[in-house]
């Protein structure tokens, strides 16, 4: 495979073309695949982070503050920021940057913003392909900020190696929200503005609904929960070691192959997903498509008939299905 | 999906000055119009907007000045930009430019320069009909290679060599 000029140009290290490249990744370009074959090859070196949590629990700011200490301990951070686009005007007012103001002018930080493009899940379609193009640049950890999340929000599990979970003090009820979906994918809990009341309250909360859970981490690692002050630092050396802790355990249980493996799998499962869409779109008309609906609205078919009609039509029907009747 | 891809704009303000109600109105005008803006908030210096631009890759750069410092911020933005190569990007201001400044300001390259009372539409259409047209194909074309870098970027330890990858 040869490199494009623009892929060797990231790799050594060329930030306007790494810029470049992720744009033409966002706006999936007809050259993106390309890009993101070469990509892919040169990647696989980076620990890839995601924070998520409830909106004002400070992920900004402790991101920021986190990417500073990874810097102190020599290490080149990625920023991917998420934020939501207006479902009104596809439009987006990203202003994570606001918070990372200390690490600008650090050439060893690059930080990029991008819209959820009416992607739920809290992460961009391309978020993950973003994830590549600096994982290529030789950024050591990338950080992956999600859009403000609430329960269902888990599709960072997907993207990243280790999931921050990141809850505030006086939640109250809240914990018991989070209960379900997010307590599940944290491997690092923080409780962020430790210095309200109530921190060691929330903290053993938290300790007390983890244990309920503790036989899902059969590979032993004990989900921590760091206490930190995002806005003055507090806190945030521990989530380092933390955060390296983790990926050490990841390591030596075997881990990290086999969330590989499953992020591997569950990407092409969604290629091959958009891929198959595409398809019925090409084989049957938008008429058809409707006509078909209306006949479920109608109740002169099922939903189960109508997609078999499509499955056959495609050319994927399982076998020993039989559309009762063709149209 | 065949629409246009999204225009991507940096509103920034340089200098000291605090009140960023305008600008923070006008990013928001940007989003409804269908915009991504970036907005980075207050006191940001020369190579703040440029390395973000860099970063961002935007199509577009709005600055807001109310504290008189334009002349002395402005064509040092400029001067970054093209150090580091970066040669298809609108670059607007707004805020209080006064008329005997405007047209240094627009020798520099900087355009718009809209004042107080434009009203936002003339804004979003300004953006609009100036963002390089090129930019806005699907296909954008390669970056142009610096001059000279902002800051030495080659420090990358495990930074893979391209000759690995001829393969």
């Amino acid at each position: 495979m040869t490199t494009s000029p623009l892929v060797e140009r990231l790799l050594r290290g060329d930030r306007r073309a790494l810029a470049r490249v992720v744009t033409l990744i966002e706006n999936n370009a007809p050259d993106a695949h390309a890009l993101l074959a070469e990509l892919h090859i040169h990647g696989g070196n980076a620990h890839v982070i995601g924070v998520t949590g409830s909106p004002g629990a400070g992920k900004s700011t402790l991101v920021s503050q986190l990417a500073r200490e990874l810097r102190r301990r020599e290490q080149r951070v990625g920023i991917i920021a998420v934020d939501p686009s207006s479902p009104y005007s596809g439009g987006a007012l990203l202003g994570d940057r606001i918070r990372m103001q200390e690490l600008a002018g650090d050439p060893n930080v690059f930080i990029r913003s991008m819209a959820s493009r009416g992607s739920l899940g809290g992460l961009a379609v391309s978020t993950r392909d973003v994830v590549r193009a600096l994982d290529a640049a030789g950024y050591d950890i990338i950080i992956i900020e999600t859009v403000g999340a609430g329960q269902a929000e888990v599709e960072i599990v997907r993207a990243a190696q280790t999931v921050l979970v990141v809850t505030v003090p006086g939640m109250g009820d809240d914990i018991q929200a989070i209960k379900a979906g997010i307590l599940e994918i944290a491997d690092i809990f923080v409780v962020n503005k430790a210095d309200r009341p109530g921190a060691d309250q929330t903290v053993a909360e938290l300790r007390m609904l983890l244990s309920l859970d503790e036989h899902k981490h059969e590979h032993r690692w004990r989900v921590p929960i760091v206490k930190t002050v995002a806005a003055t630092g507090e806190g945030v050396p521990d989530l380092a070691d933390k955060l390296a802790a983790h990926m050490q355990s990841l390591r030596e249980t075997g881990q990290l192959a086999a969330r590989s493996g499953q992020q591997a799998r569950s990407e092409m499962l969604a290629l091959l997903q958009s891929a198959l869409l595409e398809r019925i779109a090409e084989r049957v008309s938008p008429d058809e498509w409707q006509s078909l609906v209306q006949r479920v609205v109608e109740r002169k078919t099922d939903p189960y008939t109508a997609a078999a009609i499509v499955a056959k039509r495609v050319g994927i029907a399982p076998e020993g299905t039989s559309a009762s009747h063709s149209s | 999906m065949a629409e246009q891809r999204k225009i991507r704009v940096l509103v920034a303000k340089p200098g000291l000055d605090g009140h960023d109600r305008g600008a923070k109105v006008i990013a928001r005008a940007l989003r409804d119009a269908g915009m991504e803006v970036i907005y980075t908030g207050i006191r940001q210096t020369p190579q703040m907007i440029v390395e973000g631009a860099i970063q961002e890759d935007v199509d577009a750069i709005l600055m807001s000045i109310l504290s008189g410092a334009h002349m002395a911020i402005f064509p040092k933005v400029m001067e970054l930009l093209k150090e580091n190569g970066v040669d298809d990007v609108l670059v607007m201001a707004g805020g209080i430019l006064p008329d005997e400044d405007r047209p240094a300001i627009e020798k520099m390259g900087i355009q718009g320069n809209f004042g107080p009372g434009t009203p936002m539409a003339t804004i979003i259409n300004y953006v609009r009909e100036h963002v390089r047209p090129e930019r806005l194909a699907h296909d954008l074309p390669p970056v142009s290679t610096p001059g000279a870098s902002l800051d030495d970027p080659g420090n990358g330890q495990r930074m893979t060599q391209p000759t690995e990858a001829a393969q």
